[in-house]
């Protein structure tokens, strides 16, 4: 008679999920601009846990970004206006991109240009070297003021830009879209439409805090971008208004402290998750995440992370 | 570097305003150089609330201390923790102050609790030399008999006169170096904006090396975030920008391009 095997021996939940073509361990990624370029937390997280890492946005040059105060903490988040400092793409390449390969981890690029032309050149550069598994287009920052949020500011111009870097990279796109806007879904169409692999949403929301005994903007750029748990329940109404629009995957970010932050964005529609501010305050907190996504699904009987996608019962 | 749960040891109060805040936290305290911070997430702040960067004023083995003032929301919970609760620290971070004096004098420039990290070098310093502080008033000089324990020629230096010369420290200073023959000095400072740079002028003028602790608003502490930077000039001229919280915060005056220039 065979021995049956051991009761307590369920298989773990499939975490896995291919985004835009981009196969990932996990659904779980970092937020642009909230983890530099991977190694300036890798003392503190093993990166090879992560699903992907997204780096901070790059221009064509080098990018001094804006005058210090850059940011300010207000109740339920901070508000920045960093000003995507950053090495442009050679330095990016040259001096970020060789320590980013041997982590083993799809790599994301947050790219952004002050014209159509910059974007689709910085594409081009970055899809001629090893290493890159997508491009997050940054159509949404509000802090700078050229180039950034007023590309994504029109569904037309979201996509004749989309359309542009298309034509100029195999990569796959990622729009990543601003959440300032009347309603998600023709901008979400449009990016679809003009050939997106992915969404990436939401970006900061525009904001501004005043010194009252000063009367003067707290921030040198008097105006910045909201982050943290404030902005959590505004993300998961955009990514579910998104999701019913478009039938591409979405990354969703926008306050994620804890993985059920991160499983709300999942039932909303996300087929991925970017941990942000949270990072600042708790570096282990995505990490945190993915283990504990995975107990939800055991939990919950669910065998693989992609079934929760657009589960939400509204009935 | 480390992020530890640190078991708080100890609270003492100094000055007015003032506390010390002891901590277990040995994974950091044992690697602690002067100049280097900790970057503290207080518990009883809500979730949210961004960590606080803190300049090491002790270490050991086993434990370290900070220096503080209530200043805000940050502070003020902080100052209610008591022997037993915990937090979470970060740590050691940033480069530290140069420890190797080049035969020359070390003259410590400190405004407020600036004295801090300078109580902590003036400890690692295989020499003594001379402490210059200077405060509002009597109730923000302190650490000066540390100093004087350890052999240190102390100055002190009050806006209202109530302890010590009438003025900013920049007045006992410019006395200093005035005073023919005075032997070269390595200047170490960490204070106000305005001294650091009033101090990177002297020293400038003097031909002696200044290692200013720059104090700007920081976020991640490790460099991710780059809200806390700094524009530095190289030697061939061209310039490149700085974060604070890891390239530095300790800067050689010569190297930092100041932003208003006068």
């Amino acid at each position: 008679m065979n021995t049956p095997p051991p009761a307590a021996a369920a298989a773990r939940p499939d975490l896995a999920v291919t985004i835009a073509g981009i196969q990932m361990q996990n659904p779980v990624t970092v937020a642009s601009g909230t983890f530099g370029y991977g190694k300036e937390y890798a003392h503190l997280v093993d990166l090879r846990q992560l699903g992907a890492i997204t780096v901070k946005g790059i221009r064509l040059q080098p990018w001094d970004g804006n005058p210090l105060p850059r940011h300010v903490e207000v109740p339920g988040g901070m508000v920045n206006a960093i000003g995507l400092q950053g090495p442009g793409v050679a330095g990016f390449i040259r001096d970020y991109l060789p320590f980013l390969r041997e982590v083993g981890v799809p790599v994301l690029v947050n790219i952004w240009g002050t014209s159509v032309e910059e974007y689709a050149e910085v594409a081009e550069r970055l899809s001629d070297v090893e290493g890159i598994a997508g491009l997050e287009v940054n159509i949404s920052c509000p802090n700078v003021k050229e180039g950034g949020a007023s590309f994504g500011a029109d569904p037309r111009t979201v996509a004749a830009l989309v359309a542009a870097v298309r034509r100029r990279t195999r990569l796959p796109l990622i729009p990543k879209l601003a959440p300032n806007v009347p309603n998600i879904r023709p901008y979400a169409q449009a990016a679809a439409e003009a050939g997106a692999d992915a969404l990436s949403l939401i970006n900061t929301i525009p904001a501004m805090v005043i010194n009252i005994e000063t009367r003067r903007p707290v921030l040198a750029n008097k105006v910045g971008g909201l982050s943290g748990p404030a902005i959590h329940p505004v993300a998961v109404k955009l990514v579910w208004d998104a999701a019913q629009a478009v039938k591409i995957p979405i990354i969703a970010m926008g306050g994620i402290t804890g993985p059920e932050q991160a499983i709300e964005f999942l039932i909303a529609g996300a087929s991925a998750v970017a941990v942000g501010t949270a990072t600042f305050i708790d570096p282990g907190t995505v990490l945190r995440v993915i283990a504990g996504i995975e107990d939800y699904l055991v939990r919950h009987q669910i065998q693989r992370v992609r079934d929760l996608t657009g589960s939400l019962l509204t009935t | 570097m480390h992020d530890i749960s640190a078991i708080v040891h100890a609270q003492h109060v100094l000055n007015a305003g003032y506390q010390c805040l002891v901590l277990d936290a040995p994974a950091i305290a044992s690697m602690a150089q002067p100049g280097q911070f900790v970057h503290l997430r207080i518990t009883g702040l809500e979730p949210a609330a961004l960590r606080r960067p803190f300049s090491i004023y002790r270490a050991s083995d086993s434990q370290l201390s900070i220096l503080y003032k209530t200043v805000g929301r940050g502070t003020e919970q902080l100052s209610r923790l008591r022997p037993g609760d915990t937090l979470t620290a970060m740590g050691p971070l940033g480069n530290g102050f140069p420890l190797e004096t080049h035969d020359r004098w070390p003259v410590l420039v400190a405004g407020g609790y600036g004295v801090a990290p300078l109580s902590f070098l003036a400890r690692r310093l295989n020499r003594q030399g001379m402490l210059l502080v200077g405060g509002r008033t009597a109730a923000d000089i302190l650490c000066t008999e540390e100093f004087t324990a350890l052999g240190w020629d102390v100055r002190v230096a009050t806006m209202d006169g109530s302890q010590g010369t009438h003025g900013l420290v920049t007045t006992l200073l410019d006395a200093w170096l005035a005073r023919p023959g005075h032997p070269a000095a390595t200047f170490y400072a960490c204070g106000p904006d305005g001294m650091l740079r009033a101090v990177a002028e002297r020293a400038q003028l003097a031909g002696s090396p200044a290692w200013l602790s720059l104090d700007k608003h920081m976020v991640c502490g490790v460099g991710a975030c780059l809200a806390c930077v700094q524009r530095l000039r190289k030697p061939d001229g061209t310039t490149w920008i700085a974060r604070v919280c890891r390239d530095g915060p300790i800067f050689e005056a010569g190297e930092i391009v100041w932003e208003h220039p006068r």
